[in-house]
């Protein structure tokens, strides 16, 4: 009976019962989640791209307005939320290590850090977006941009329509980075609660691993989103 | 493949993460204070060269692309890397040279 043999194999193979069939060993199946979490990322690149692209177009057109634009946001708050969000690298990392090491305390720390971190990027951006709102620089009816100077220009006013478009590239970009951040501390609010159970050990903790390359890609947006948004021309 | 990777998470990679997060600290330092100083075009050159910096280190280091033991992981994040150059290359390309004609 074929049945038979395989089963017998089956058996005589012991493996974790993470270990899926089709996988040779433990390594192959964590090799094998990292590399589609990567073509994953690759999508993510070719979403974000397109908004870049969108970004640098209209950022060489009107260059003046969108540095005009760029100075009227915080660029203290910007700096400070890059900071919090290499911190929370930081201790997805250690968690990483964690798993790997079966060190779960300092894994549920680490989880619950860089949950911290995560909630205290979105705080901020909330207290950004809250200026935006009261300063009438959210695009849209009440939208108002006014005898703004040009950096570097005193005689020269931005254009408002302009300016807008900066605005919207503004709240498109950190709105959908954000969301990011929002699905992120989802995941890792599972990741948590799995660690609270001792579900992963070093033979498998792909979820924390993944989980792990999803925050730092977000991390990589950000950082590239902090000097095209907040530094167009800040010198005086 | 199992061996190698064994070896290397056998010797603490700490030390490492903790050089790369001041790294990455001390980049943003010097993006965020560079860009209150006049240097022309330069300004953006310097802000986007220290942001790739950061990235590459984030990515090699952190995502783990530098240690990766399955080499086809190079090769999805060259391949997003390229269509992304292409994508805002060709589009500048474009975009940029239009006051010429």
């Amino acid at each position: 009976m074929p049945d038979s043999t395989v089963i017998g194999l089956h058996h005589e193979d012991e493996h974790h019962p993470e270990l899926l069939h089709h996988f040779a060993d433990a390594q192959q199946q964590r090799d094998s989640a990292s590399l589609g979490m990567w073509v994953f990322l690759a999508t993510e690149v070719m979403f974000f791209g397109g908004l870049f692209c969108a970004y640098l177009v209209y950022r060489h057109w009107y260059f003046p307005d969108f540095a005009a634009a760029s100075k009227s946001i915080d660029a203290t708050l910007g700096a400070t939320n890059t900071a919090v969000l290499i911190c929370s690298s930081l201790t997805v990392v250690l968690a990483v290590w964690a798993a790997q090491t079966a060190r779960r305390t300092l894994l549920i720390v680490s989880l619950i850090l860089t949950m911290l971190l995560g909630m205290a990027f979105l705080g901020i951006k909330g207290i950004e977006y809250r200026e935006k709102f009261v300063e009438h620089h959210v695009p849209g009816a009440s939208f108002s941009f006014d005898k703004v100077q040009v950096p570097g220009h005193p005689d020269q006013y931005a254009n408002p329509h302009h300016a807008q478009i900066f605005f919207s590239l503004y709240f498109v970009m950190t709105g959908l980075h954000a969301l990011h951040m929002i699905i992120g501390l989802g995941i890792f609010l599972w990741l948590l609660i799995m660690a609270w159970k001792g579900r992963f050990t070093p033979e498998w903790h792909t979820p924390v691993e993944i989980g792990g390359l999803y925050w730092h890609f977000v991390d990589i947006v950000w950082i590239y989103l902090f000097p095209l948004l907040y530094l167009i021309d800040r010198h005086p | 493949m199992s061996e190698h990777s064994n070896s290397a998470h056998a010797k603490s990679p700490l030390k490492m993460y903790f050089s790369i997060w001041a790294a990455l600290l001390i980049c943003t330092y010097i993006t965020y204070k560079a860009a209150f100083i006049e240097l022309g075009s330069f300004n953006a050159a310097v802000a986007l060269g220290i942001a790739t910096l950061k990235a590459t280190l984030v990515a090699l280091f952190f995502m783990h692309v530098w240690h990766a033991s399955e080499k086809l992981t190079k090769l999805v994040v060259i391949a997003a890397l390229f269509f992304l150059l292409l994508l805002l290359g060709l589009t500048m390309t474009d975009y940029a040279t239009r006051p010429w004609s």
